[in-house]
């Protein structure tokens, strides 16, 4: 399994980095750990033309505390993530999402902002920062925006990233009562239904939450009739009614040797039952 | 001179030495073949059909052959002036079968073309830029519907894509024909039973996977019309026979050489196409060659294992005596036979007896060709898959007559007093104490204590089950009457000047550590120490003759062979040693080897070093009288029979309500090898053994679509068992030696995982039984599971 | 499309200067260029670590990372363990332990378990399940491989 060949320039700044996409236009391709992108080119399903590697680029790496939110830059490793106090402190389900990623080489190399922007329908990460609400930056020839992560994820593979742009960070407020949980794929440890759940907890009573499935559809997303069921629920005992059916509302779900349709929407419910039940925990 | 003070040097067999091969691989300075760097060297990219059944309209090379760096590319047609059909190895009727495909494709995965290329990188450009256009046939990929009405047929000349058809064997069959004279015991027994289970079960197809893909470097030099072939192979000697004929050379013309070898498990008997073709195109481009398999590739052509449907009846009386067992067995063997296809199947037929007393025991094999990848040998081969219907069907029988499964098993067994004991099928079961080898595990497990475990696991509602299997495999393969390579094994010892030992043996170890247990045996043998013994393999350069290693045959076979020529070399040393003591009239057969000194027994004073002796035998001034001068002596062993090695494996499984997800918890395995030269790296045997049975129970499986697309082409798919999936094993031995070979081993590569497998799926079914589940095909799948437990349809979404 | 790229790469301490195709990957600038065969390749898609070695001390698999990337950086694979004829603790464990049956895939997982330990010096056998499931080994059953961890773990702790 080879790539094919292809043209390689190393970028010293986002600035420069941006030039060379301008430059290499539809053929190019950014580079940071090249953990989504270098297994497809190795099955040619990917054949870029420049690869500008940004992996160097230390404005873009670290986790942050920022004012009262958490900014994360696109090239800060899973194994960062992973062993980051900052998250381990304030948002403990990033760094816990981002261990189960994989194994120990996958998280020293592949990247947050890799994994967001390839959006593989198994990712960990994007669940996770639907759930967190987070905001994804993105800085292109024209300036930078922001997209919330819940309308980054558009469907299989696909992203609102245009052609030009890099994904530079993402930003939320962090929450403690949050927790991620995943049926891992057997082989791949990708997740066939992985479940992000932040809660706000007031006396036992849910009082708001966001929750995002991953996996099990096309691509990462919101699950509005779980958040309303959790509203106002005593957790942990409400989490399995709340969650019951959790699956259903999805429109489309994967189906594969791994796991059918029905069997997918089912494990939504349990992943999302499971996962309230860790965040309510947190109080 | 005459008297020894150096320190009595201990005896090595038993112990667990250290291998002696490890210092070469845990510093990565081990060379497998794509290690190997010739000057001058091509490498091949092989372009394969993408799709499972057509006719090859068009191809054209012409791109490709045009690109930087590439040497040559060649069609299948083009290839086949060169190469004809590939040989096998099995009597059954075998369709033509080409290196490279000539003009119709079978499998996905069959090579259409090739190229050699200066690098690897430009080989695999170039391969892409091969065109290609078939005529798609619909693809056969249902081993029952193969055999139906208007199912399209693979090979002319084989009508229902039937390779071998109603192959009989056991009580009241012609052993000649293959075909049942006489029902009258099946009937009566099925007539008098009180009981009769019946279940059709799937033995699964599955992928080897050795972690080193297979690999060959063929160097032909045409000045002298001669081919050396390095090659991933467990068994070179093969390699050289098959590969000299394919190329019209004589065996003299061939070295084969197997360089270290990362792992075989059956995949890496077979000679492959790719072999012959790299041996071709070094002939055709004056230049070594070099390929290296993908992953991928392995996936698609390396051979696959299993894959046997076996609808399973035995009849027994209430006390749970077994009366009766028939099985039918449906063998999806691919698209082609290959070395040992059509024989592997077989095997499983022949095991259908088990462990147990049996009186009357049938099975009628059928195999049949399929669009997918060619079966051959994988760990176990044809074993594995017999005794897990046998200890399934076992293991219903015990529920169904609400009967501890120890016990109906021990109720049935061949009782330790009647070996040699001769099953129905015709095998002759060489020793054996079955009973031993249950209470050994029975005490080990605690069964008692593990059964209170698991309903005390039930009664807070978690779904827990234990289960246990039984097996008895054939090992040490041959003899030659049913190994159709050959069921001998070579092997040659020098003894050096100056009394180091250089021994050969045909066994072909690729992590076996045959390095380590044959010096053992030597070191016993000659009283030297370990240090001055070398264990040559796997180059037909050095070591003459050999058949390789496969069947757990090394250490019964090939150790075997090596203990007679070491016994020739040490008889001939003993007659120098004798003429040099001649002062003190001693005799030949009074020497003995101690601790580095040839001494009369009993009389350490009279002595020669070994180093002296082995001297003196190089220049005999004088040559003793009827003696040739030299210490090098050699010898082929045949078994008069295979070994029976036998175990007991006891399981406990959880299963998660909501998910589905199985989880081994304990596994306990009682293996009975016969005498053990190495412990360690016996354990180090049944431990793998153990990982690759329970990764067919719970994760393995090669999964094709109906249109005989693989959806199980790598590791993102095909699910290996990893670290964290397995539980520490608990280990136990019970010795009940052979009398087939001088060394009483009977053979344990393959044990582990033929027990493991039935025993994991037994466990997993008493889990599952208070929700009326009778059996679960494997592997066990989460989804298969949960739907179980949720009751819902068993046919919703999977494969 | 067939240019290449300076790049100096320190590899086991010794620098190491090339002009690589960008596509040339990682495992076989060390395998093909530098000769060190010792890291092996076992798949194709990231799985099994056969080819893991450390890039600036952390554990990777060489297979999915192009040689371009590692231009500037620190990469040690099997054959830098030892210091000469002293065998690292691993490898002795690995060695002690039977750790490995046919070797393919033990120079990654050494490299693994290096990373683990370098991470968590006293792992117990969950953890060290765990911290090598991203290498697979097909002979071992890998209970051998957690005892030689464990081993060498308690040969590295401090006395």
């Amino acid at each position: 399994m080879i790539p094919t060949a292809f043209r390689y320039r190393r970028a010293g700044s986002v600035a420069e980095a941006l030039a060379l996409l301008r430059e290499g236009g539809p053929g190019a391709k950014l580079l940071a750990g090249g953990h989504s992108l270098i297994p497809m080119m190795k099955q040619r399903l990917a054949e870029p033309e420049l690869l500008i590697d940004i992996g160097g680029l230390l404005e873009l790496c670290g986790v942050h505390a920022v004012g009262d939110a958490i900014e994360v830059g696109a090239t800060t490793t899973h194994a960062d993530l992973a062993a980051s106090a900052l998250l381990r402190e304030r948002a403990p389900i990033l760094a816990e999402a981002a261990a189960e990623i994989g194994d120990a080489q996958v998280r020293n190399r592949g990247t947050i902002g890799g994994s967001l922007a390839h959006a593989d329908p198994g990712a960990d990460l994007p669940a996770v920062l639907i759930a967190l609400d987070a905001a994804i930056s993105i800085t292109g020839a024209d300036g930078s925006r922001t997209v919330p992560a819940a309308d980054f994820f558009r469907d299989i593979l696909t992203v609102d990233l245009e052609d030009g742009e890099i994904l530079t960070d993402v930003s939320f407020r962090p929450v403690r009562s949050a927790a991620y949980a995943k049926l891992p794929q057997r082989a791949s440890r990708f997740a066939l239904a992985g479940v992000a759940v932040a809660l706000e907890m007031e006396d036992g009573v849910c009082r708001a939450a966001r929750v995002a499935v991953t996996g099990a559809a096309s691509h990462a997303q919101r699950l509005p009739a779980v958040e309303s069921a959790l509203v106002g629920a005593r957790l942990p005992e409400g989490a399995a009614a709340a969650c019951e059916g959790a699956g259903d509302a999805l429109d489309f779900v994967n189906a594969d040797l791994h796991g059918s349709e029905e069997y997918r929407r089912a494990m939504v419910a349990v992943m999302a039952r499971r996962a309230v039940e860790s965040a309510a925990a947190r109080g | 001179m005459t008297s020894a003070n150096a320190p009595l040097l201990p005896k090595l067999i038993g112990e667990r030495v250290k291998r002696r091969e490890d210092p070469r691989l845990i510093r990565g300075l081990a060379t497998y073949v794509d290690d190997l760097k010739l000057p001058g060297m091509l490498h091949l990219a092989f372009r394969r059909a993408d799709i499972a059944h057509g006719v090859i309209r068009r191809i054209d090379v012409s791109a490709a052959a045009a690109m930087e760096g590439v040497e040559l590319a060649l069609t299948g047609a083009e290839l086949a002036e060169h190469l004809g059909p590939m040989p096998i190895g099995t009597p059954f009727p075998a369709p033509d079968h080409y290196s490279v495909a000539v003009d119709r494709v079978r499998y996905v995965g069959e090579p259409v073309a090739v190229v050699a290329a200066a690098d690897r990188y430009l080989a695999r450009d170039a391969a892409d830029a091969i065109e290609v256009e078939y005529d798609e046939l619909p693809a056969v990929v249902d081993p029952e519907a193969a055999m139906a009405d208007g199912s399209a047929t693979l090979h002319e000349g084989f009508a229902r894509n039937v390779a071998v058809g109603g192959y009989q064997g056991g009580t009241g069959v012609n052993a000649e024909t293959a075909q049942a004279e006489d029902d009258s015991a099946m009937d009566a027994a099925f007539a008098e039973a009180d009981v009769v289970i019946s279940q059709c079960m799937l033995n699964q197809r599955l992928a080897p996977n050795a972690m080193e893909p297979r690999g060959v470097v063929a160097r032909y030099e045409a000045g002298s019309d001669y081919l050396t072939i390095w090659s991933a192979t467990q068994n070179p000697h093969i390699l050289r026979t098959l590969a000299a004929g394919m190329l019209g050379l004589g065996e003299h013309q061939v070295r084969a050489i197997a360089p270290e070898v990362g792992g075989g498990f059956g995949c890496k008997i077979n000679i492959y196409g790719e072999e012959y073709a790299a041996a071709a195109l070094s002939r055709l481009t004056g230049a070594p060659v070099k390929w290296i398999e993908d992953r991928t590739e392995a996936f698609l052509a390396t051979t696959h294992g299993r894959d046997i449907l076996g609808d399973v009846e035995i009849a027994a009386k209430r006390d749970g005596t077994i009366l009766a067992l028939r099985a039918q067995l449906l063998a999806d063997i691919g698209a082609y036979e290959v070395l040992l296809t059509a024989l592997i199947p077989t095997l499983t037929g022949m095991m259908m007896n088990g462990v147990y007393r049996i009186p009357v025991v049938r099975h009628e094999l059928t195999e049949v060709f399929t669009n997918k990848t060619p079966t051959d040998a994988y760990r176990g081969a044809g074993r594995p898959e017999g005794l897990y219907f046998v200890e399934r069907a076992v293991d219903m029988l015990a529920r169904e007559l609400d009967m501890d499964p120890a016990e109906l098993r021990r109720r049935n067994f061949i009782p330790a007093a009647e070996f040699p004991f001769p099953t129905q099928s015709g095998l002759v079961y060489d020793s054996g104490d079955y009973e031993a080898a249950l209470d050994t595990a029975l005490a080990a497990a605690d069964w008692e204590s593990l059964k209170a475990e698991r309903d005390a696991a039930r009664a807070e509602g978690r779904i827990v089950g234990v289960g246990m299997a039984f097996y008895v495999e054939v090992c040490g393969l041959g003899p030659s009457s049913v190994v159709p390579t050959g069921g001998w094994e070579h092997s040659g010892v020098t003894i050096e000047r100056g009394g180091k030992v250089t021994a050969t043996t045909g066994a072909s170890p690729h992590g076996q550590g045959n390095e380590t247990t044959f010096a053992q045996m030597l070191a016993d043998h000659f009283s030297v120490p370990i240090g001055d013994i070398a264990i040559l393999h796997g180059d037909t350069g050095v070591v003459k003759q050999g058949i390789g290693t496969f069947g757990s045959r090394s250490q019964a076979v090939g150790g075997a062979a090596l203990m007679l020529a070491a016994g020739r070399a040490g008889d001939k040393m003993k007659r120098f040693a004798a003429a040099l003591m001649a002062d003190h009239e001693a005799s030949p057969d009074d020497l003995v080897f101690e601790s580095g000194r040839i001494q009369v027994a009993g009389a350490p004073e009279v002595s020669r070093s070994f180093a002296e002796v082995a001297d003196f035998a190089y220049v005999p001034v004088p040559l003793p009288a009827g003696l040739e001068p030299g210490l090098s002596e050699e010898a082929f062993f045949e078994p008069e029979n295979n070994t029976y090695p036998f175990g007991c494996h006891i399981s406990m499984v959880e299963i998660d309500r909501d998910t589905g997800e199985p989880r081994l918890l304990r596994l306990i395995a009682v293996d009975d090898c016969g005498n053990v030269i190495n412990p360690l790296i016996v354990e180090g045997q049944v431990h793998g053994g153990l990982a690759q049975g329970i990764g067919q129970a719970m994760f393995e499986e090669v999964v094709y679509d109906e249109d005989g697309q693989p959806l199980t082409a790598s590791f993102m798919d095909y699910v290996m068992p990893r670290a964290a999936d397995l539980p520490a094993f608990e280990l136990e031995r019970t010795v009940t030696p052979t009398p087939v070979n001088p060394l009483g081993a009977k053979g344990v590569g393959e044990a582990g995982t033929i027990g493991s497998s039935p025993c994991v799926v037994n466990a997993a079914v008493d889990a599952l039984a208070p929700f009326g589940v009778r059996h679960v095909d494997m592997p066990l799948r989460p989804e298969r599971l949960w739907r179980l437990i949720h009751d819902r349809d068993q046919n919703g979404g999977q494969p | 499309m067939s240019e290449t790229v300076p790049i100096t790469v320190r590899v086991n301490g010794r620098e190491r200067t090339a002009a690589v195709a960008p596509r040339l990957l990682l495992v076989h600038f060390l395998r093909e260029s530098l000769n060190l065969t010792g890291t092996h390749v076992g798949c194709d898609t990231s799985q099994c670590g056969a080819c893991t070695v450390l890039l600036d001390g952390r554990s990777v698999k060489s297979c999915t990372v192009f040689a371009v990337q590692a231009d500037g950086e620190e990469v040690q694979t099997i054959e830098g363990l030892a210091a000469g004829d002293d065998l690292h603790p691993l490898q002795d464990g690995f060695w002690e332990e039977h750790g490995l049956q046919c070797g393919y895939c033990t120079p990654g997982m050494i490299m693994s378990a290096l990373n683990l330990l370098r991470e968590n010096p006293s792992p117990d056998d969950a953890r060290i399940r765990e911290g090598i499931s991203g290498n697979i080994c097909r002979c071992t059953g890998y209970q051998h491989i957690v005892n030689a961890i464990r081993n060498a773990a308690e040969r590295m702790a401090p006395a």
